[in-house]
Formats: structure tokens, C-alpha cells, sequence
């Protein structure tokens, strides 16, 4: 099945999904598997695995600073395949996407990157340095092995532009919710709901929401406005300063009471 | 061919945030290359500002001195701030008046781009922010004293490598949160277009004099022009000069730290650990592993320490247009040492690397032969590195004494 089919078929059950993200390799492995295991439990719908590059040019110093500490205990592209696999294998109820820069998929080829990222089980990828123009032939590939190839919109597209690139997508659009890079504090005021309003009216794919939602306010707040809620730099902040045992408390608190996961 | 590339290399790999950023900027970009009036306002800027046309040098002594060819030195040091940097700077200076935008930002190794954008944000009123690796805060502190005073903020990188390609991916983050009233100033011809043929343009004016001059004073075309490649802008500058006569051999020089079959160089197109990639917005040879992770690269000169290639060079070595080869931090050194006790000249550490290839060639080829230099840079910015190399003695007496009346 589709990404984008199949997350409409989870938005009959609740109002809104959710998506996390996490580094792989930071801060271990190890603690990774503890992280995904509560986001699963918890009744997290996506999970971006984001495989760790040496330029991340599109990440604030949080992110930026966990792709340094993983690539600095050696991790390799490899090695998040393995874990990516057993990821999928386990957790069948989450649907797995790649997130990463497009050297990472470059250096192996297009064509094995996203044949063996559809063999081992996950959904799609998402390459924040790859625009529409430099990447027909990912695009193409993408839509043969029935893999969401993620586009994005941003607070500086033109509706022309938006429709253009998401023609180009499939899975869902992935909306930032204002400029800069990762992580850093944006406020969900009026002109965020123009700008999803705008961002509805050019596609008819899930809108997911991301860069700086950190609360079950602004989960509410984005109820009936877009699809999917991106949380961020706030689980890794969270495994930083609390351990990993703390995700799945703060995972339970954002979706307490506007969308029960199907598993209580 | 798409717009932008150069054979396989190039492109335009930028975020979408991006997108109407480039969109404005390939417009004004296209607009002023269109208008014959703004070369004109550039080459007068140059003139009035920047001591435009540089000399082309004859270099007697050393032309003895080796025996062969005759050796001609391009004076780009003789620029305002001491670099080649000064002409791209100046001529992106012009196009933030035509965008009216307020503040610029730039990256830099060595810090002569750092100080030639200070230079230029100054003139026209812009609020500026420089970018530099901690590493090359640390080896080029005279040049961040100046940046400071001519009024920029220096951040130190800390990321990464902590040199030159980590000051980039900085300014990009500043940039994609600043864009609407910044323009970010990218020292050298890589990046996502148009910013390759755009510096490309603003640094021909290198080898447009370079080719007048040398007829003049020769009375014909040089054999060889010699010029060092970090990023390739004072390389492609020069190079575009004769480009169009395949009987004149390019040579690019790269930094072979401690030689390209060591772990400790910054050397792409010699040698063999460069692959082709996608980073920082374009696509041409870069150092890496093989998982796409860049390495870290090496040389005593900070501006030519960096991963990759500007993508129009990357084209011309593939085709075989340009030549290259690498220089040794040591041979760096000796060339140094040669040009200025011989000549009277103090040439870059970057630029020695030029120097080192010519040396070892010219005494090969003919007395009617001529050879041309581009020296892109002065040498006295790298005085700590210098002595340092050197290790030399009064010089470090000097450095104790003074510190102890800091710290005293």
C-alpha cells in the first residue's frame, strides 16, 4: 500500500497523526530501540530515521550536534539499514520513512538506496537537499517501487510553486511552519493557519506539520488544519536531558485525550 | 545541458526554503550580466577602489635564476585587502544594491574573503556577519582583528571540521532564516548556481588583463599559467583568460598537506581519495568515505583546505583541459622562501602553491617560452603561520616578550 492511502485510512480512526524523528547512532543504538519501542507503544504513526551526515545543512545545532556524536562512534550507513530493518519488522504498525541528505543516498546509487530501503520494509524517504529539479530520476524511482518520495513547502512558497512540487511528491507534504533550521521555537499564531490554508488549497496529499511543535497545544491547535504532527528536536532534547525512558510519558501526554491510540 | 551544470558537476541542491532566494538572485544575476553598464560601474569600482589592472610582473631574477622559460607573476596581492577576494566581493556588492538588501553574510577560511566582504559591507553601509572555522580563528588571528575592526561579527565555527566547509554550512543555516533582507556572500566558485559562474564572471577580470598584458610585454601567449585551487576562484578567474587558446596549458595546483598519499591533504583532483558527491549545494569531487561522509582535509594554507572543487574546474580536468597537480606544505615553504629573497615578492601561502608547480617546470621548457603566475594573495596575513613554519627564533622572542606584557 501507499504511504498517502494508508494514513488517510488512519485518519478515519483519529483526528490527527503523528510523526517523530530520531538520529540513528545517537545517543547509541541501544537506546534508539528503547526510544522507538514507546513511540510504538505510544501510537506513533510515522517515524523518521534520520541517517547521520557529516553536512547537515538543513539542522540546528541539536540535530546538527547528535549527526556529529553518531558519526563520531563510527555508525555507518549499513549499519541503519540493519537497524531500520529490524525496526520495520518489529513494529509493522508504524510506517518507517528515511530521513537523510542526498550524498548519503548518492554515494550508494539511487537505484540500490531506494530498492533496498523498499526490501527491508520501510515507506519512503525524505531528502531535505534534494528540490524537484535536481531530482527527476529519485522522483521516478521513487514512484516505481512504491516509495513516498516527500516534498516540502515552506512559509516563502508561492501557491504556483507548491502545487508544482507537490505534482511532483507523493506520501505527504512536509509543511515547515516557518524559516530557519531545525529546532528552533515557532509560535502556531494566525499566519500559520493562512499558510496551511494555502498549503491545503495546492494538493490534495497529507499535510504533516513540523520544525518547533513541542506541545499538546499545538497538537490541538493543528487538529483539522493538517494531517500529521511532526515532533522533532523535542524527543531528542528530551532523551538528552531525561533518558529514553522519558519519550513514552511525553509521547502519552501529547496525544492524551485528543487521540487515544487504538491499542488502550 | 541544464542550466547550471558544468558536464556531470554543478547543479543547484538547496532546501526549498530556498527556492524564491535563488529564483530573485538568478534573475538579478542574469539582468546585470545582460547589461553592459554594470561591467562598466564594476571595472570602475575596481579601478577606483582596488588599484585595477594588476601588474603582470616580469620576474627576472627567477627567470635566471631557474633557466627556462620566462616567468611572469599576475599581482593579484596588489588588491585592496591583499587578494583576488576583493573582485568578487565587490561585484556581489553591486547586485545587493540592485536587490536592497541590508546585511550580507560570508564564510572564509584563510580569512581574506572574511576581510574583503567586511571591507565591502563597510563601503556600502551593510550589516555583516562572518563565518569561520575555530580552527582557522585560531591560525588567522591577524585577519579576525581586522574583520572585527572594519566593523563584522566574526562567529567561530565549532561544528564539524572546524574549517572552512563548516563555516559554509553555518552560513547556509543563518541564511535560510535571514534571507529576505540577506544575501549571503559565497567567497569562491562552488555552491549551488548560479553562484559558480557567477564568481567565475566577476573573477575574469584576472585573465581578461592578464591576457592584454602578457601580449604586450611578451608579445605572445604564455605556454603555461600556473594557478592554485582550493575552491577555484582565483584559478577560474585567470584561466578564463586564455581558455579559448588550446595551446595554452592550465595548470591547477592543489594542497598536498603532507603529500597525496597520506591521510593529511586537501587534494581532489590528484591523487585518488576524491569521489564524485553531492554537498553544500552542488555536485563535483569531493573527499569522502565511502558512506558519503566528507573527511577532513589538511594544508599550512587555510584557504585552500576544503573538500571539494569548484564544479566548472571538476568539468575542465575531466575533459582535460586543466591539468593538476599538488604541492607539499614543505615544498610550499622552500617556493616561499625562493620568491622572496629572489624577487622581493611575499606571495600567499596560497598562492606559493602556484609557485611550487612553476618552479619545478620552467626549467624544462624554453628561453622563448613564457609562463604566468597568478599570485592571488599576499603573504604577510600569514605571518604567525609563517614563523611558526619557519620556527623562527627572534621572532618567537618577540612573541614571549609580548606576551609577557599581556599577561604581566
Amino acid at each position: 500500500m501507499e504511504l498517502a492511502h494508508e494514513l488517510h485510512n488512519r485518519l478515519e480512526q483519529k483526528p490527527i497523526l503523528l510523526m517523530t524523528h530520531l538520529v540513528l547512532g545517537y545517543p547509541s543504538l541501544e537506546d534508539n530501540r528503547l526510544v522507538i519501542e514507546q513511540m510504538a507503544a505510544n501510537g506513533v504513526d510515522c517515524i523518521e530515521l534520520q541517517i547521520p551526515f557529516s553536512e547537515p545543512i538543513a539542522d540546528g545545532p541539536v540535530i546538527l550536534k547528535a549527526n556529529q556524536d553518531s558519526l563520531e562512534t563510527g555508525i555507518t550507513v549499513e549499519q541503519c539499514f540493519t537497524f531500520a530493518r529490524e525496526m520495520a519488522d518489529r513494529f509493522p504498525q508504524v510506517c518507517f520513512l528515511f530521513m537523510t541528505y542526498y550524498n548519503i543516498v548518492y554515494a550508494q546509487g539511487e537505484e540500490t538506496f531506494l530498492g533496498r530501503t523498499r526490501e527491508i520494509g520501510l515507506w519512503g524517504t525524505i531528502i531535505p537537499d534534494l528540490p524537484p529539479e535536481e531530482g527527476q530520476s529519485y522522483l521516478q524511482l521513487s514512484r516505481e517501487l512504491g516509495l513516498a518520495a516527500i516534498t516540502f513547502f515552506t512559509p516563502t512558497s508561492t501557491s504556483a510553486r507548491m502545487e508544482e512540487v507537490a505534482g511532483q511528491g507523493n506520501g505527504f507534504v512536509y509543511c515547515v511552519a516557518r524559516k530557519g533550521v531545525t529546532g528552533k521555537q515557532t509560535e502556531l499564531d494566525s499566519s500559520i493557519e493562512a499558510y496551511l490554508k494555502r498549503c491545503k488549497g495546492a494538493t490534495a496529499l497529507p499535510l504533516a506539520v513540523g520544525f518547533g511543535i513541542s506541545s499538546r497545544a499545538d497538537i490541538d491547535r493543528l487538529t483539522g488544519m493538517a494531517e500529521m504532527a511532526v515532533i522533532g528536536t523535542a524527543t531528542i532534547k528530551l532523551v538528552d536531558e531525561q533518558g529514553p525512558g522519558a519519550v513514552g510519558p511525553f509521547i502519552a501526554g501529547l496525544l492524551a485525550g485528543s487521540c487515544q491510540p487504538a491499542a488502550e | 545541458m541544464k542550466k547550471g551544470y558544468y558536464g556531470q558537476w554543478g547543479g543547484a541542491f538547496i532546501p526549498e526554503v530556498l527556492y524564491s532566494t535563488f529564483a530573485e538572485l538568478n534573475r538579478i544575476y542574469e539582468e546585470a550580466r545582460a547589461d553592459a553598464a554594470f561591467w562598466q560601474e564594476y571595472v570602475a569600482v575596481m579601478q577606483n577602489y582596488s588599484c585595477r589592472p594588476t601588474p603582470l610582473t616580469v620576474a627576472d631574477n627567477l627567470s635566471e635564476a631557474l633557466g627556462g622559460a620566462r616567468i611572469y607573476i599576475k599581482r593579484e596581492d596588489l588588491n585592496h585587502t591583499g587578494a583576488h577576494k576583493a573582485n568578487n566581493v565587490m561585484g556581489q556588492g553591486l547586485l545587493v544594491k540592485r536587490m536592497g538588501k541590508r546585511r550580507v553574510i560570508a564564510e572564509t577560511g584563510a580569512g581574506q574573503h572574511g576581510v574583503a566582504t567586511a571591507t565591502m559591507a563597510a563601503r556600502y553601509g551593510l550589516e555583516c556577519t562572518i563565518y569561520m572555522g575555530a580552527e582557522d580563528v585560531a591560525r588567522q588571528r591577524p585577519n579576525v582583528f581586522w574583520m572585527e575592526k572594519l566593523g563584522a561579527t566574526v562567529v567561530p565555527v565549532t561544528s564539524g571540521s572546524r574549517t572552512l566547509k563548516d563555516a559554509m554550512n553555518e552560513a547556509f543555516r543563518d541564511w535560510v532564516s535571514s534571507m529576505e533582507d540577506t544575501h549571503y556572500v559565497i567567497g569562491t566558485v562552488c555552491g549551488p548556481h548560479p553562484f559558480p559562474e557567477m564568481v567565475a564572471w566577476f573573477q575574469s577580470i584576472i585573465g581578461i588583463e592578464a591576457h592584454e598584458q602578457i601580449l604586450a610585454q611578451h608579445g605572445g601567449l604564455p605556454a603555461r599559467v600556473y594557478a592554485c585551487v582550493g575552491g577555484g576562484s582565483n584559478a577560474m578567474g585567470i584561466f578564463q583568460g586564455f581558455l579559448g587558446q588550446p595551446q595554452v596549458e592550465l595548470v591547477g595546483v592543489e594542497a598536498g598537506g603532507e603529500g597525496v598519499d597520506t591521510a593529511r591533504h586537501a587534494a581532489r583532483m590528484k591523487g585518488s581519495r576524491a569521489r564524485a558527491g553531492v554537498a553544500q549545494g552542488y555536485k563535483t569531487m569531493f573527499l569522502q568515505n565511502e558512506d558519503g561522509q566528507m573527511l577532513d582535509t589538511h594544508s599550512i594554507a587555510a584557504g585552500l583546505d576544503y573538500v571539494g572543487i569548484s564544479p566548472i574546474l571538476a568539468d575542465l580536468g575531466e575533459q582535460g583541459r586543466v591539468r593538476f597537480e599538488a604541492a607539499t606544505d614543505q615544498e610550499v615553504l622552500e617556493a616561499l622562501s625562493l620568491t622572496m629573497e629572489t624577487e622581493g615578492l611575499i606571495p600567499a601561502l596560497e598562492s606559493s602553491h602556484a609557485f611550487v608547480q612553476a618552479y619545478k617546470e620552467a626549467p624544462k621548457m624554453a628561453r622563448d617560452e613564457a609562463i604566468i603566475i597568478n599570485m592571488s594573495g599576499r603573504g604577510d596575513k600569514d605571518i604567525f603561520t609563517v614563523a611558526h613554519a619557519y620556527d623562527d627564533p627572534s621572532w618567537k622572542e618577540f612573541i614571549i616578550a609580548r606576551g609577557q606584557e599581556y599577561g604581566g
